[in-house]
């Protein structure tokens, strides 16, 4: 592939999770970084010490407003790549990082974590705690195509791309409470049961026909709503979904039928 | 595009003599998971099974043709399949998954196929998705308000439900026939039902219902390259006895029409809800629209 583009995980205040979730492609990472994207930035796995320029930046984890370097560093990645991705619960919505108080040893100074939309402008918002591997294979996917494409192809990838830029748009708070303010409250729920299936930690349960959300147990990481296919629904992209699914696999080397 | 995309439409039902006997229709969905199951195809399917009140429906996963059977017949209020799609890959461990739902049920499952954001590793495990036909659905208290309310017959008591020739007819087990007009139980509809664009399952592998067809029998859309194999292998095998929808009274035009009659009456909810308020200026202060 001639023109890959460059591709870097930041790591704030997250569990490694979303990055583990990404590995979880196992050979799709490898074609990935064969073909699409150069790895540039990575504590976890590059030896790189200082954010480099970089066309899509991922994003996992909150920014602790306490910690001075980690609040350099999510500027420093607004300010060297044309795209940030805020990956996972943690960098979209706080996740679980929103119930700190701090006093946790040994920087018991650190209480106050923000989603990084707080502090940064976000272009695209994967939620999910952790995101699918397959929703961050697609999303490195369409970033590819949007970047390096053909007309067509980038034109798909914007369509793809746009409910997660418009999930960026719609702010920094998340919680299952969000099926009902904005599903159930506004008459749009028919009871399929996708928000339930979607949560990671059983918080949902269909209770004659609609979502009941446990709230004490919910982590806050957006899933269920972004997952409902009432949230958004754009059958431009959905009606497709047999040619990009093989547009997908064909890209990850995966033989046709 | 009513009817969406779809490879082929034939008029079937099943040749198998105790599945068509239990079922309202061709009992198609039965009969083709029955076979993809046999053939592997599937390892499981999840399906609507019977919940802990009398007439209301549960998403089961059935790995063998007895819970298959045990799950059959219309039920005529929401059973949430989706809620088991990620289950039906762990806790059952299933690599190849059947799914049978509504239009909306199937729009959720290829939002989870393209956007996976909470469904890990259930993208690739999908084979088998069956679509049914839906005008409406009624929530489970909407359906007990029309039987015991209206009709006057207690849940348990109902021995079959229909809806037909614009009636809602509930039958007793002592023989008893209660009918109310259809227009009755419209305030009784799903509320989420009424922005729902989809009346055939455009997104289904194969997708199917009673609508153009005879008694008995089923009209059936084939859509996808899955389905289109899934529905070759099972034909060629004799699941099906088949004709041409073209020889079948009342055939597609009835299922476009309604088709038709239920997006054009659902676009004008839509476009009601753009300026259902109103705001400072006079203008019109919209509820919020899932499709933009
Ligand atoms: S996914 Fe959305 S439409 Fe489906 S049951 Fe949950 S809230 Fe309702
Ligand atoms: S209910 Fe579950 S899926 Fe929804 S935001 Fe809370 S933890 Fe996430
Ligand atoms: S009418 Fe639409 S929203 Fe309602 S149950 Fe049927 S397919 Fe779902």
């Amino acid at each position: 592939m001639a023109n890959k583009i460059t591709v870097g995980h930041v790591h704030m205040s997250g569990c490694t999770g979303c990055l583990v979730s990404l590995a979880d492609n196992y050979e799709g990472l490898f074609k990935i970084l064969d073909d699409y994207a150069d790895l540039v930035y990575a504590l976890t796995l590059v030896d790189v010490r200082h954010v480099p320029e970089m066309d899509v930046a991922l994003v996992e984890g909150s920014v602790c407003i306490q910690d001075e370097n980690a609040v350099e560093e999510i500027k420093e990645t607004r300010r060297k790549a044309k795209v940030v991705v805020a990956l996972g619960g943690c960098a979209s919505y706080g996740n679980i990082t929103r119930f700190c108080r701090g006093g946790q040893w040994n920087q018991p100074q650190h209480e106050s974590y923000l989603p990084i939309g707080d502090i940064i402008d976000v272009d695209v918002t994967l939620p999910g705690c952790p995101p699918g591997s397959q929703a961050i294979r697609n999303v490195c996917v369409m970033a590819y195509l949007l970047l390096q494409g053909s007309d067509e192809q980038k034109a798909l990838a914007a369509a793809y791309l746009t409910p997660l830029m418009n999930l960026a748009k719609r702010g920094t708070e998340a919680c299952g409470c969000d099926l009902m303010y904005d599903v159930i409250n506004q008459g749009l729920c028919m009871g399929c049961g996708t928000c339930a299936a979607s949560c990671p930690v059983r918080a949902i349960t269909m209770v004659y026909g609609k979502p009941q959300i446990d709230r004490d147990m919910c982590i806050k990481c957006g899933a269920c709503y972004a997952q409902c296919p009432r949230s958004f629904f754009n059958f431009d992209v959905i009606n497709e979904f047999e040619s990009i699914t093989e547009l997908i696999g064909a890209a990850m080397g995966q033989g046709g039928e | 595009m009513v009817l969406g995309n779809y490879k082929s439409a034939v008029a079937a039902r099943s040749t198998d003599k105790g599945i068509l006997s239990a079922s309202q229709d061709g009992g198609i969905v039965t009969q083709l998971f029955a076979f993809a199951l046999d053939e592997g195809i599937i390892d499981g399917a999840i399906v609507a099974g019977q919940g802990a009140e009398p007439w209301m429906p549960e998403p089961v996963v059935a790995t063998t043709r007895a819970e298959l059977f045990a799950a059959r017949g219309t039920r005529y209020t929401i059973s949430p399949n989706m809620a088991l799609i990620k289950e039906a890959t762990r806790s059952y461990g299933l690599d190849k998954v059947g799914i049978v739902g509504t239009p909306c049920q199937m729009q959720g499952l290829r939002k989870a196929q393209l956007y996976p954001i909470g469904m890990r590793d259930v993208p690739d495990k999908i084979a088998l998705a069956i679509g049914i036909f839906c005008m409406e659905n009624f929530p489970y208290q909407g359906l007990e308000t029309m039987v015991e309310d209206h009709c006057t017959v207690k849940m348990e008591s109902a021995v079959k439900m229909d809806i037909g020739k614009g009636k809602f007819s509930v039958y007793t087990e002592r023989g008893g026939l209660s009918q109310i007009p259809l227009k009755l139980t419209h305030k009784y509809e799903q509320p989420g039902c009424h922005v729902c664009l989809d009346y055939v399952s455009n997104l289904a592998d194969v997708s199917t219902g009673s609508v153009g067809t005879p008694d008995g029998w089923s009209t059936v859309f084939v859509r996808t390259k899955v389905g289109d194999s899934v529905w070759a292998r099972a034909v060629d095998a004799g699941c099906f006895e088949t004709k041409p929808i073209e020889d079948v009274k009342p055939g597609l035009e009835l299922v476009t029409k309604l088709a038709t009659d239920k997006i054009t009456k659902n676009q004008k909810t839509v476009e009601a809800r753009a300026s259902f308020g109103v705001k400072a200026d006079g203008s019109g202060k919209a509820l919020r629209n899932p499709y933009l």
